[in-house]
């Protein structure tokens, strides 16, 4: 929401949830600097130029400083409905940080071709792809990227712990590729 | 000579011709599809090239990142959203084309004029790489510390209306860095006694948390779009005879691009709004800027297109990134212990010339194929935007789980992605993170080095070069804060201007009397005057 001080009229890009996430990244800093001295040391008969605190400490004051005088220049200090509107659509994608850290913990377990053709349609069709076809050709695009990835250019990924009850053969060329 | 025949022997090998046929093929495919981006995809594919060989890996990713912006420009023309971000002054020009019925020629133009730039760039850096391997060599640690400094203050200061928080992620981006055993003392900073913590934060993590899951974050989270598409009849060279018609303008454009793209930190979007407003000045028809004239989209794709061959020479020549795709590149380099630097340039000029000859390469093929393939590429855009997120978030598990197999670099990247979605949806710049991270950590090795010889603080910059980098800075600043204090005028002015009541309310009270008195007076003394007259 807009108002209509030059302020806000101004102001580059939206301007509802910039007061909520300014003053999130503000608490952070501070936290963050609180602790500096019991997360790093200062090391005697050590150059100022060499000593482990001096970096996190010019991070750490710069977050705290910039972040303060950019929630001094909001044009804004009060929070309204909109604003926690915003931060309620930040929170609605924890849903979607969830489903990958399951693909995650699934992948080592049911092997990775197993994984994503089981993921990627069923990501399909929570997002609202729910016909046969739109399933079909995400089973077959989570089929190619498999293929792609870990057959053709051989990324680290480990074979799952299902392989083992697979017969001696087919379960080295399961681990290697798929 | 030799140089060049030991360049060409590089690129004669097929991984290599595979690997620049893939690169320009799948950058283009990329670029094309709205919500992907060369960031992505370079991402995602960091970890699969660290197998390769160092040629192949960076000519595949270089490979994407010239011809990004190739594709980039089909949807912004076609349909009014640009496919990368650099394309979005493309949409300015290249839409209102489209809506009269000259989509062809729009897009004829764009590859053209993206052909040019990309070329010119790569031939203006074939011939001033004998200088640069002269200037190189006279980079120490204080001017390396000065320019990696210089290039995190321009990635603030050109983010115009946002400076304040762009600084305070800048220092995130440096705080990021630091966390993990420091390398030289060996304590630990900022690990919580976590044992996870304890080996850093990984760049990669943070690149796929910030473009590559906060980008499926948003797609997942947002609506699908309704699109229409034009047809396109006919040929595609007419573009290249439209752009003779404007040598000018586009060897200005060109020229900006490769200077923009050499300045670390400034890029693609300065270089485009350079050449645009002055194509726009220097312009017989200025009106039609923005309504769909050829000229503005000849400066903003030549622009464009020039920069990433300038932006590998920072990288290249100083170990220096001056955006977040290089930044990403800098990290092939490091796990094959090649280091960038003065001293790639001093022993390994061949290999820097092969890179050279390979985006020249490469852009020739994209011209090739886009001239046989628009038609079919076009498609791509009509892939649903919910659908896409989820296939990026699938493809984001490759680039994080592969390279350490660890669940906790997941859950950093997947805290950071919603990280990256919470700026994406408030508009706040994502580049200043990942610069912040790679020049900081340049920054506090080469302070070290730097002040090991050091006595007084003046003695930093006391070497010519070091002294041009400190005016630099200062001058960049100066410039930054005139210009912060002309708008507080022109905000001032502005308020003044639509103000109703008065804001000195006591003061008019003080003289109240006086006034009415003074006006009370005026007016009679014009009515006595005017009754004189009449009496006369």
């Amino acid at each position: 929401m807009r108002g209509d001080s030059v302020e806000e009229r101004r102001f580059k890009g939206p301007i509802r949830g910039q007061l909520i996430f300014a003053l999130l990244f503000l608490a952070l800093s501070i936290l963050l600097i609180s602790q500096l001295g019991d997360q790093t040391k200062w090391i005697k008969k050590t150059k100022f130029a060499a000593q482990p605190r001096l970096w996190p400490m010019i991070a750490l004051a710069g977050m705290v400083f910039f972040t303060g005088l950019h929630l001094w220049r909001l044009p804004r200090r009060r929070i309204l409905h909109v604003d926690l509107q915003e931060a309620k659509r930040w929170l609605q994608v924890i849903e979607y940080c969830l489903w990958f850290i399951a693909y995650v913990w699934v992948v080592p377990n049911l092997g990775y071709l197993i994984s994503t053709l089981i993921f990627l349609p069923a990501l399909a069709y929570r997002a609202g792809y729910q016909n046969k076809k739109m399933m079909t050709y995400a089973a077959c695009i989570g089929f190619s990227i498999v293929v792609i990835f870990k057959s053709f250019l051989e990324v680290k990924i480990p074979g799952g712990a299902i392989y083992e009850f697979l017969p001696n053969a087919l379960r080295s060329f399961f681990i290697l590729n798929f | 000579m030799d140089v060049l025949v030991s360049a060409l022997e590089i690129l004669m090998r097929w991984d290599v011709i595979l690997a620049l046929l893939v690169g320009s093929v799948g950058g283009v495919v990329i670029g094309a599809i709205p919500g992907v981006g060369p960031a992505v995809a370079i991402a995602i594919l960091l970890p699969a090239t660290f197998s390769m060989d160092p040629i192949v890996g960076l000519t595949t990713l270089l490979g994407i990142y010239g011809s990004s912006m190739y594709g980039g420009a089909i949807p912004a023309i076609l349909i009014n959203t640009p496919g990368t971000a650099v394309n979005a002054l493309t949409t300015y020009d290249g839409f209102p084309m489209t809506t009269r019925g000259e989509a062809r020629r729009a897009l004829s133009l764009a590859y053209s004029a993206s052909f040019f730039g990309g070329v010119f760039s790569v031939i203006c850096l074939i011939l001033f790489a004998p200088t640069l391997a002269k200037i190189a060599p006279l980079f120490g640690s204080r001017e390396i510390f000065l320019a990696a400094l210089l290039g995190l203050i321009l990635v603030i200061v050109v983010h115009r209306g946002q400076t304040l928080i762009a600084a305070a992620l800048v220092c995130f981006g440096i705080f990021l860095n630091t966390v993990g055993l420091e390398p030289v003392k060996y304590t630990k900073r900022y690990t919580f006694d976590q044992s996870f913590l304890s080996g850093g934060i990984d760049l990669i993590v943070v690149v796929l948390g910030l473009f590559a899951l906060s980008q499926a974050f948003y797609l997942l989270n947002g609506d699908d779009e309704k699109i229409r598409l034009t047809k396109l009849r006919g040929g595609m060279l007419q573009g290249l005879r439209e752009l003779a018609k404007h040598p000018r303008i586009a060897a200005v454009s060109g020229s900006f691009g490769v200077t923009m793209g050499m300045i670390p930190g400034v890029g693609e979007f300065t270089a485009q709004f350079l050449s645009y407003s002055y194509a726009q000045r220097s312009s017989k028809r200025p009106e039609d800027f923005g309504r769909g004239s050829s000229e503005g989209l000849i400066a903003s794709e030549t622009a464009n297109n020039a920069v990433p061959a300038a932006a590998m020479v920072p990288l290249l020549a100083l170990g220096i990134p001056g955006e977040a795709l290089t930044a990403m590149m800098l990290s092939v380099f490091y796990v094959h212990n090649v280091v960038p630097g003065p001293q790639l340039f001093a022993n390994q000029m061949d290999f820097v010339v092969a890179l050279y000859i390979a985006l020249l390469i490469l852009n020739v093929l994209v011209l090739v194929f886009l001239i046989f393939a628009t038609n079919s590429i076009i498609n791509v855009v009509k892939i649903p935007n919910r659908f896409l997120g989820a296939i990026i978030l699938t493809l984001s598990f490759v680039g994080v789980y592969s390279l350490r197999n660890s669940m906790t670099d997941c859950i950093i990247a997947a805290l950071l992605g919603v990280i990256g979605f919470a700026l994406k949806r408030l508009s706040l710049p994502v580049v200043p993170i990942i610069l912040g991270m790679v020049l900081g950590g340049i920054m506090e090795v080469k302070l070290r080095a730097g002040m090991a010889r050091v006595k007084e603080p003046l003695d930093f910059i006391d070497r010519p070069i070091a002294f041009i980098l400190f005016l630099m800075i200062v001058g960049v600043l100066i410039l930054h804060v005139r210009r912060v204090l002309a708008e507080r005028r022109e905000i001032k002015a502005e308020k003044f201007a639509n103000k109703h009541a008065s804001t000195n309310f006591g003061y008019y009270l003080k003289n109240r009397q006086t006034r009415i008195m003074n006006t009370r007076s005026k007016s009679v003394r014009r009515s006595h005057l005017r009754y004189s007259r009449r009496d006369k």
